[in-house]
């Protein structure tokens, strides 16, 4: 039989567009540290984008069929069935499409005709398991696996884990969180919390880690979502974190970009370095700096890890 | 009740280092309020039902009813509770001060969280698992959406 930590050594790997421009470090630190734990990303061929946030907002069924695109060829001309998506916006996504699929029949009904009119096969529920970049670690090397592969420890760097709202929300369609023992949680997330503690590092009690960082209101109100980033840097510095740790791309480029703005607009400056826990975990590996991307963060971090030993 | 524009500076206003039972009280009075404000906005009357002893955390479900995106502040809403128990079952630990601090910081998230929310297009949703709110009024309903569908 085969068991999750073999089904998920290989998966259809889907970067989604911000992977590609401003969230490119948890590309490349999320490709650096599969290499150095062997674990096979085999990129979907042709993706296209998951349907975040714009056309949800416009038409929530052009979403899903957008999203069981990427589904669709993962499963039937690539013949996976994981598809590993570390962004959050993405993951939230697919699984949002997933369910939609499952449980909606106009849903179904419309993505069979896009499909159709496409040209490539419809996406039938169910042919595909999509997981987040923590799942993928956390089932295939663990909390255990990790110890032993740790050539420098994280120790001594204090951590606030910072999951976004996405990762969790809405609880409806992440069937397989709240169900028990080491399953993760949607009220209290702890898988990023898991894996860096492995490595060393010393997490925070964080309040704030599931909240909001304002990432769509951007552009609409950048005020509001500076001061929720402003808002969210300060708990975690009260919290005594040296480091926000990130597991998508767009709380990430917010925290680093707003860090800045209030620094610029409120004249407030919180010296808490912004990094992804894929780059955490790829330095703790053994990993330079430069091959898990912490040259391509906004905010320069390099200083503080030549400090704490991992650069 | 205060307005909405005035709670971030009574959030601000109030001290750290004054009597913690007072400073939580006051704390969760404008967290309430601030939804209040929410429920208020939809056309409804705010409760004042608790939930596991708080009103706030009824208020939230009462704000969340048939508005998934308002969960975005759930774990918030159970954070400002939890603090407010920490605080003021444990007055004299030596934590108290940092907790009035971190207990203010997530009370002006929640704040500034759903002023974003308040301020969009007359009650618009600002998450990003919205539904569709942002749409012009004759793209609103699914009708339109296939219709839309249809000429593409």
């Amino acid at each position: 039989m085969t068991t999750t930590k073999d089904k998920y050594k290989k998966v259809a790997y889907y970067p989604g567009c911000a992977l590609e421009g401003t969230g490119h470090a948890y590309n490349r630190s999320t490709k650096a540290i599969g290499k150095e734990l062997g674990l096979d990303l085999v990129e979907v061929k042709n993706w296209n984008c998951c349907g975040a946030m714009e056309v949800k907002n416009v038409d929530p069924k052009l979403q899903t069929y957008l999203s069981s695109r990427v589904m669709s060829v993962a499963a039937n001309e690539m013949d996976m069935d994981v598809v590993m998506a570390p962004c959050n916006g993405c993951y939230h996504n697919l699984k949002k499409a997933e369910y939609d699929l499952a449980n909606d029949k106009e849903s179904a009904d419309v993505v069979d005709k896009l499909s159709k009119k496409a040209g490539h096969k419809t996406y039938e529920s169910g042919q595909v398991e999509t997981i987040h970049a923590l799942d993928w670690i956390k089932d295939t090397i663990g909390e255990d696996g990790l110890k032993e592969r740790v050539k420098n420890s994280l120790e001594g760097i204090k951590v606030a884990n910072y999951y976004g709202c996405m990762y969790t929300r809405p609880r409806h369609i992440f069937p397989e969180k709240d169900a028990g023992p080491g399953s993760e949680s949607t009220s209290k997330p702890h898988f990023m919390d898991d894996l860096l503690a492995a490595a060393g590092a010393e997490n925070v009690d964080f309040p704030l880690k599931t909240a909001c960082c304002g990432g769509a209101h951007t552009l609409s109100d950048s005020d509001m979502s500076t001061k929720l980033v402003l808002n969210i840097l300060k708990a975690a510095k009260l919290a005594g974190a040296d480091v926000i740790a990130t597991e998508c791309p767009t709380c990430h480029t917010g925290l680093e970009m707003h860090q800045i703005r209030a620094e610029k607009t409120l004249g407030v400056s919180v010296d808490i370095k912004i990094l992804y826990f894929t780059q955490l975990l790829g330095m703790a590996l053994g990993l330079k700096p430069k091959k898990v991307g912490v040259h391509e963060n906004i905010s320069n971090s390099l200083r503080f890890l030549k400090e704490k030993g991992l650069a | 009740m205060t307005p909405l524009s005035k709670i971030e500076s009574a959030i601000e206003a109030v001290p750290e280092d004054a009597d913690p039972q007072s400073a939580a009280d006051a704390l969760l009075k404008l967290c309430e309020e601030v939804i209040e404000h929410w429920v208020i906005a939809k056309g409804d009357s705010p409760t004042d039902d608790t939930r596991e002893g708080f009103r706030l955390l009824a208020l939230h479900r009462q704000g969340a009813k048939g508005d998934p995106s308002f969960n975005a502040c759930r774990e918030t809403c159970r954070e400002i509770a939890y603090h407010y128990n920490l605080i003021t079952s444990e007055p004299e630990a030596a934590e108290t001060t940092d907790r009035v601090a971190m207990m203010k910081m997530i009370s002006n998230h929640l704040n500034l969280f759903i002023s974003g929310k308040m301020q969009v297009a007359a009650l618009g949703d600002f998450c990003c698992s919205s539904k569709p709110i942002r749409l012009a009024p004759e793209v609103k309903n699914e009708t339109s959406r296939k219709q839309i569908r249809k000429e593409a």
